[in-house]
C-alpha cells in the first residue's frame, strides 16, 4: 500500500473522546481538499466506529482506541479504528440493520449500516476477547480547480 | 450540544445546537424527558436546524422520545435538519414514523 501520508493516534475509550476523534480526522483529511459532503460522511462514519468501541468494545470496561487515517493516491481515504475490547462472536449478525445489543442506551443498531453506506468500503475483524478492527475507506471526488 | 425548550398551549419546540453524539445524547436524552414527563406536551416540535453533526445516536435519540410522547398522549416532530443530517435520517427511515418538516 502506497501511502502519501497518515497520522495514528490512540486514546481512552471516554465518550467525550468520540468528537476529539472526528475533528482530529476532519483536520487531517482537509488537505485532500473533500466537498462538504464526503467530509460529513468521513466523520459520520469515524463517529460510529469509535462510538462502536467504547459502547460494545470495551462495554462496562475501558480500554483503549487506535485510530490511523492515511492518504493514499487517487484520493483515497483509509481509516482503521482498532479497539482491544470483548471482540464481536458473530460478525454478519452485528452487521445487520437494528441489530444491537444495547437497547437500554437506545442505540438504533444502525452504526455499521452508516459505515457501510457513508463510506466506499467496510472491512470488520473481530476475535472474541481479543478485540476489533475496523476498516474503511472512501474515495474523493476530483472536483474544482 | 445544548437544548433550549419553549412551550405554550401544549405545543412545545425544542431548539438543539451542536452535535449529537453518543456522548451529548445521554444528556439531552435525560433534559427532553425531564420536559415531557413534567409537562406532558400534545406536540414536541425537536428544532435541529442548529445541529451541525448527527451519527447514528441522534436515531435512539429521536425514537426514545417519539415513544415517550405517545405514551403521554403526543406526538414528536423534527423541524429543519441539515442536509447532511436529512441523510442519516433518511438511511434510518425515520420519516416513516416521526413527521419531517
Amino acid at each position: 500500500m502506497e501511502i502519501l501520508n497518515e497520522i495514528r493516534f490512540s486514546m481512552p475509550s471516554l465518550s467525550q473522546n468520540e468528537s476529539a476523534a472526528r475533528a482530529a480526522v476532519s483536520s487531517f483529511i482537509v488537505q485532500a481538499d473533500p466537498t462538504v459532503e464526503e467530509l460529513s460522511d468521513i466523520r459520520t462514519a469515524v463517529s460510529e466506529a469509535v462510538t462502536n468501541a467504547i459502547v460494545h468494545g470495551y462495554r462496562g470496561t475501558s480500554g483503549r482506541i487506535d485510530l490511523v487515517v492515511r492518504l493514499l493516491p487517487e484520493r483515497e481515504i483509509y481509516i482503521r479504528v482498532k479497539d482491544c475490547g470483548c471482540g464481536i462472536a458473530d460478525v454478519k449478525k452485528a452487521m445487520e440493520p437494528l441489530f444491537t445489543t444495547a437497547p437500554e442506551e437506545e442505540r438504533s443498531g444502525l452504526g455499521f449500516s452508516v459505515m457501510e453506506s457513508f463510506m466506499d468500503k467496510l472491512s470488520v475483524r473481530s476475535e472474541v476477547g481479543r478485540g476489533t478492527t475496523v476498516t474503511m475507506r472512501k474515495k474523493l471526488s476530483v472536483h474544482g480547480g | 450540544m445544548n437544548i433550549d425548550i419553549r412551550s405554550e398551549k401544549g405545543m412545545a419546540i425544542a431548539v438543539l445546537k451542536g452535535e449529537i453524539d453518543h456522548h451529548s445524547a445521554k444528556k439531552a436524552r435525560e433534559q427532553l424527558d425531564c420536559f415531557i414527563i413534567n409537562m406532558q406536551p400534545d406536540v414536541l416540535a425537536m428544532d435541529m436546524s442548529a445541529i451541525t453533526f448527527m451519527d447514528s445516536s441522534g436515531i435512539g435519540l429521536i425514537m426514545g422520545r417519539q415513544k415517550l410522547m405517545k405514551e403521554c398522549g403526543g406526538r414528536l416532530e423534527v423541524r429543519s435538519p441539515q442536509e447532511s443530517i436529512r441523510r442519516v435520517l433518511r438511511l434510518a427511515g425515520i420519516e416513516r414514523i416521526v413527521r419531517i418538516t
